[in-house]
């Protein structure tokens, strides 16, 4: 038996990570993982919920979850990609003209 | 456990995509724990399988080197730093504040079986489930229209070029 808010802290963690990866680096790809990092910290939480509460609508929604997360990865790669073919870089703080 | 493994997302791309896999794969173990195990079977195969595989491909793709440090970057590090520690020791004392009333979660308990998951997502969660294959269609071609090559894409507008 794990108390519920080890699980809850370990989220937090996670999260934490995630949005100090997200302001601290400056390579454009570390950030999108750190994103992720973020989504999977959530997502831990919600299972550590549902299984506490006896309940399986949160396991659906960590399954919503994945399925925007994947989603989302494959459209914002496309878009990295699509940066550096104009920009040459992927250095976040070289790219700040909306248009070249 | 996943934690620790997750300081060390620091220095290369590929370094911290590696140590996200890790982390990624820790999680299922947990959910494992955690009796999902339908939950720990799809975050193996769609977030270690499928978008880490997308990341490393991207990676590898754009030959990413060791980031360059900057201006900008010191500064979100002297702001960032303090406030984002700020913030977790406020949600770490709201939770164990008020862990006292919390009760502890079984391990291996095995109830969210794949059949229960199953029934619940293609009967009350049908509209939800449609939605979602329309989104991700929609994100499938938003991909390929972003990955194409820009003068196949725009071939009529670059004129002035």
């Amino acid at each position: 038996m794990v108390p519920l808010s080890y699980y809850l802290v370990l989220s937090g963690i996670l999260f934490t990570c995630g949005v100090l990866g997200f302001l601290i680096k400056r390579n454009i790809i570390t950030i999108f993982m750190s994103i992720e990092l973020m989504l999977n910290g959530v997502n831990l939480s919600f299972v550590a919920f549902a299984a506490h509460w006896h309940a399986l609508s949160g396991q659906v929604f960590v399954f919503f979850v994945m399925v925007v997360a994947a989603a989302e990865a494959a459209v914002g790669l496309a878009i990295i990609i699509a940066v550096y073919r104009t920009r040459e870089t992927l250095n976040v703080d070289q790219v700040n003209l909306l248009k070249l | 456990m996943a934690g620790a493994i997750n300081l060390l997302v620091q220095s290369h791309p590929i370094n911290s995509a590696l140590s996200l896999i890790v982390v990624m794969g820790s999680l299922a173990a947990e959910y494992l724990l955690l009796g999902a195990e339908f939950l720990a079977a799809v975050q193996v195969i769609v977030y270690a399988g499928a978008i880490m595989v997308l990341f490393v491909i991207t990676i590898m793709l754009l030959n990413a080197g060791k980031e360059e440090r900057t201006k900008g970057s010191r500064v979100a590090t002297l702001v960032g730093v303090p406030g984002v520690l700020i913030g977790a020791v406020l949600v770490a004392w709201t939770l164990v504040g008020r862990s006292s009333t919390t009760h502890s979660v079984s391990i291996g308990a095995l109830w969210g079986a794949p059949k229960d998951i199953a029934r619940l997502l293609f009967h009350d969660f049908l509209l939800p489930f449609e939605v979602t294959s329309v989104l991700i269609l929609i994100a499938i071609l938003g991909a390929v229209v972003l990955a194409s090559r820009p003068d196949a894409a725009a071939h009529g507008v670059r004129k002035d070029g």
